[in-house]
């Protein structure tokens, strides 16, 4: 399967996330640049973490104008994986793929360290080769990751199986003291009614090496690479 | 004479200065010229008064790829055809004055430097100094100073993975904020900042010029006592951009590594703006220059040619491109979207011309300009230090609770744990970062290879005040200590040299000395200094900071996977001291962090055995290499009591309630004698550390073993490791009130 990395001005894991699905994972990649309107080639589409445009106004905001956006959308909407990380799952959010909004730390402060991940749903393409209520541990790096929905939406997420990650302890309970920045219902991850566009704050790529402290994110990129082989249909 | 003395101590020239200039031009300089002299031959660009001093720490060696000063940076070759390019700086004055920004331009400036080498910044690192907390102002500035290293550091994507975090009356009014870039490049891509070939255009990228920042290098870094003064210096301290800063080092690094035809040399602009940058290229490259500032692009209108020579606004480089490449270039800025500008051309002729539109408005010789004068001057010893390293430290009563005691320095914010700073910090961003800060050395894999570096900063000033030679040794083989308690070969250094003002004797006495014993540690320990930065009137009213080097120490592992970790790792190991033993002697109290806690006391005279020193590593290296130490840390602030209760902070305990203390009972669990490293090793391999140690002539002893969930060190202290835990990961929330 093939794999776009796209690159926005100010984008700073496009290089991390590359290295794992291209060096680690064997995957065919490319780095798109913003400017390229054609994503139809790729089959999994990655909106790596940075600070698009510097993140001046609002997180993602500005990326979502980018000329790349629009074909984001249009391979979202025949079906194709789209995968937004930390910065990649704020612009998601501002582009409308995926409801809410990614607010302010409840600390006001950035925070990086290493988290655990309960996984809610395996029955997307991005889980499949999880567990159910398996414990991920995967770091987060960011200062703006609080998510944020209204009442409804909400409980549409939980009762449709829309979340994903919830951040807990090593034990997986999701539990305040295991909630960095302070999301609603200890969200970390979501994806769109449809199944196929994931956003998640935490990074993946930063914990798919033994070396780099752990390899709790594997089990995403092997979902992602599994979901998309024919046997898999 | 037209020049007035106001103009003069704006640009921080004396008078004689003045007339050195006048007698060597055979006129009068004007305006424009003069502030050139002043920003080139203040002390940051010009080293006028610490130059002569440097020259004596070892900068050679057979892995240097630059000589000191040459370029922006210091290269290393580190084999498999890359090399290591580091150098750390001080952005102390600013950051007085507006601690956000002041930190925040720090970290621009510094990853500026890197990058000019052609280098991708993969690491940075903090050395930072404050006041104690309980006062407003010093967490005002510490708050402010974090805040600013994250906010411009995680915006560009740029690891920070280690540093230190002092917190002394000393620095109150003067608090340092040095920081250091790591960043690696293939030997063949290694760029330089020369500007040679005559004909070959100047091309000013990036930001545009304000008037923001005027006067940094000469009125801010080069007088003392700016702080009464805040609100009419804070526009001298620029404010930073770190997405443009972003942009351009990307787009600074393709033009390196994929069309370095294009280009003759990249020069990062910094401390005095356009006027520094294009000069030192120049006198590197031996040539001439002719700048038309009226080409120069504008935030603000009306700016005068000074002005806009002299502006230091953030986040712009100056390439000098190869004849007829000029429109190569701009396509990739443009790609960018980074306004690229020719302002101007080198020339053959030695001069720098300086013109707006048809008007000449500066002519000077270029060697004249960079080549500030040097003074070497006479030092004093500072009265008071005789009586203070004769202080009878015996005639303090011993410790009689040592638990208590060791709790309450685990608390103490210099000792305690640093998360409430790094986890604000991106600390994994490029996946290169094997252990990240709150160890010894932080480590981070080479890609493409088995390699791994390992970085440290280390500088105690408190060891520097009471004895600068010792100190300035001490840090040296301290920083080396640390890369070695990971596995890492000590390599090279960068250091950054705070101190007051150079015209008071006593300060110059402990530059003197401070360099000289950081000069004969490097030597013995065969480390040489491959860049560095100077900071001086670090002072206010008199009183000066604590002589504080700042020691940047890189080290190299052959293989990263056989890095070796600080907390202990496994139950049943033993658990050994090198570099002596238990006995207590009240000279180990001499500038300790006990002292100071217990007694409220600064005094004695540290000391170190630079043989003893070198033994000890090589011992700890060769029984890291041989995969018998399972943990290892050095002995430091807080003494060997703290150590072993850092190692204990993972989660697993030690038993030594076997050890008994001869003498002092203070002086052995929280004394600072140096040379000393805690190594944990797997029961059947205690008798291999043995040979080891008695190979190197290394003194070794038996402390205990890993077990259980308490700290317990003979009859003296009796602790659940939980509660160590808790002391040390809170000190620094619980100083702050939060």
């Amino acid at each position: 399967m093939r794999f776009a990395v796209i690159v926005f001005p100010g984008t700073w894991s496009d290089g991390d996330c590359y290295y794992v699905l291209n060096d680690i994972l064997g995957q065919p990649t490319d780095y798109v640049w913003h400017r390229e309107a054609d994503l139809s080639p790729y089959d999994c589409i990655i909106l790596p973490g940075g600070f698009s445009y510097g993140d001046y106004l609002r997180a993602g905001a500005i990326a979502r104008f980018s000329p790349v956006m629009e074909s984001v959308v249009r391979q979202a909407q025949v079906g194709k994986l789209v995968l937004g990380i930390c910065n990649g799952f704020q612009i998601l959010c501002e582009a409308g793929l995926l409801p809410g909004a990614l607010i302010r730390n409840e600390s006001l402060q950035y925070r990086c360290q290493w988290v655990n991940l309960r996984v809610e749903n395996i029955d997307t393409p991005f889980t499949i080769a999880c567990r159910q209520g398996q414990v991920l541990g995967i770091p987060i790096g960011h200062g703006e990751g609080r998510y944020y929905a209204d009442a409804e939406t909400l409980a549409r997420l939980e009762a449709e199986g829309q979340v994903v990650f919830r951040y807990c302890d090593a034990d997986g309970q999701a539990t305040a003291e295991a909630n960095p920045n302070g999301s609603a219902n200890n969200i970390a991850g979501i994806v769109n009614e449809r199944g196929n566009v994931l956003g998640m704050m935490p990074h993946p790529e930063r914990a798919s090496e033994a070396l780099l402290g752990g390899e709790g994110g594997l089990p995403i990129w092997r979902s992602i690479i599994e979901a998309s082989a024919p046997s898999a249909a | 004479m037209s020049v007035s003395q106001s103009f003069l101590d704006q640009i921080a020239l004396s008078w004689d200065e003045y007339e050195l200039i006048v007698e060597r031009l055979g006129r009068e300089p004007n305006e424009l010229e003069l502030g050139m002299f002043g920003a080139l031959w203040s002390e940051h660009c010009g080293y006028k008064n610490s130059g002569p001093l440097l020259r004596i720490l070892p900068s050679e060696g057979p892995f240097v790829l630059t000589r000191r000063g040459a370029e922006n940076a210091g290269a290393v070759d580190i084999g498999d055809g890359l090399c290591v390019v580091m150098k750390i700086e001080s952005h102390n004055h600013p950051s007085a004055i507006e601690p956000y920004q002041g930190a925040a331009t720090g970290i621009g400036g510094i990853v500026r430097d890197v990058f000019a080498m052609g280098a991708r910044p993969i690491a940075l690192l903090d050395s930072l100094r404050f006041g104690p907390l309980n006062e407003q102002r010093n967490r005002y500035l510490f708050e402010g100073v974090v805040a600013g290293i994250a906010g411009y550091g995680n915006c560009l994507g740029i690891p920070t993975v280690g540093g230190e975090v002092y917190f002394e009356r000393a620095y109150s009014q003067n608090p340092l904020i040095n920081v250091m870039c790591v960043g690696v490049v293939l030997k063949e891509q290694l760029a330089s900042a020369r500007a040679t070939g005559a004909g070959n255009p100047l091309m000013l990228v990036g930001a545009d010029t304000g008037r923001d920042g005027l006067h940094g290098a000469s009125g801010l870094a080069s007088r003392t006592d700016p702080h009464a003064r805040y609100d009419e210096l804070r526009p001298a301290v620029q404010i930073g951009d770190p997405f443009l800063e972003k942009l351009l080092m990307e787009a600074c690094l393709d033009l390196a590594h994929n069309h370095a035809e294009w280009i003759v040399g990249i020069q990062d602009l910094g401390a005095a703006g356009l006027t520094a940058s294009s000069l030192e290229s120049a006198a590197r490259g031996g040539s001439g220059l002719e700048i038309d500032v009226a080409k120069v692009p504008r935030r603000e209108e009306g700016m005068t040619p000074y002005e806009v020579m002299i502006a230091e606004s953030q986040e712009r480089m100056l390439i000098i491109v190869r004849k007829g490449h000029e429109d190569d270039v701009k396509a990739l800025f443009d790609r960018w979207e980074l306004r690229s500008t020719i302002i101007g051309v080198v020339t053959d002729d030695g001069l720098a011309r300086i013109r707006e539109g048809e008007r000449e408005v500066a002519r000077l010789p270029v060697g004249m300009l960079t080549e500030a004068p040097q003074y070497s001057r006479q030092g004093v010893p500072p009265a008071e230090l005789a009586e203070l390293q004769a202080f009878e430290l015996d005639s303090l009563p011993d410790e009689t609770e040592p638990g208590s005691a060791l709790l309450r320095l685990l608390s103490r914010p210099t000792v305690a744990g640093k998360q409430w700073v790094y986890r604000q910090y991106d600390h994994h961003v490029l996946t290169n970062t094997a252990d990240g800060p709150g160890g010894d050395a932080a480590v981070m894999r080479i890609r493409g290879t088995k390699k791994g570096i390992a970085l440290c900063t280390d500088g105690n000033g408190r060891y520097c005040y009471l004895d600068p030679y010792a100190g300035g040794a001490i840090a040296v083989a301290e920083a080396a200590r640390n890369v070695v308690c990971v596995g890492a070969q000590p390599v090279a250094i960068t250091d950054c040299l705070n101190f007051g003002d150079p015209n008071r004797p006593e300060v110059y006495y402990q530059m003197e000395q401070v360099i000289g014993g950081m000069a004969a540690a490097c030597a013995k320990l065969g480390v040489p200094v491959i860049s560095g930065n100077v900071s001086l009137y670090n002072e206010t009213g008199g009183e000066a900071v604590y002589p504080s080097p700042v020691i940047g120490m890189l080290g190299l592992l052959e293989d990263v996977s056989r890095r070796c970790p600080m907390a202990f790792a496994e139950e049943g190991q033993e658990v050994f001291l090198l570099g002596g033993g238990l006995e207590g002697d009240a000279s180990a109290l001499a500038g300790s962090e006990y002292l100071k806690e217990a007694h409220g006391l600064v005094a004695g005279r540290p000391s170190i055995d630079p043989d003893l020193e070198v033994r000890v590593q090589r011992a700890a290296l060769e029984a890291i290499g041989e995969g018998l130490a399972t943990a290892c840390h050095d002995c430091s602030e807080g003494g060997l009591a703290v150590a072993l209760a850092e190692m204990c902070i993972g989660g697993l305990g030690l038993d030594a309630s076997g050890i008994k203390t001869g003498g002092r009972v203070d002086a052995a669990l929280f004394g600072e004698r140096q040379s000393r490293i805690v190594m944990a090793v797997a029961p059947e391999a205690g008798e291999r550390l043995a040979e080891v140690a008695a190979a190197h002539d290394v003194p070794i002893a038996h402390i205990g073993r890993v077990a259980g969930q308490r700290l317990v060190l003979g009859s003296y202290v009796d602790l659940p490791v939980a509660e160590l835990a808790v002391a040390y990961g809170g000190g620094v929330e619980r100083a702050l009130g939060t």
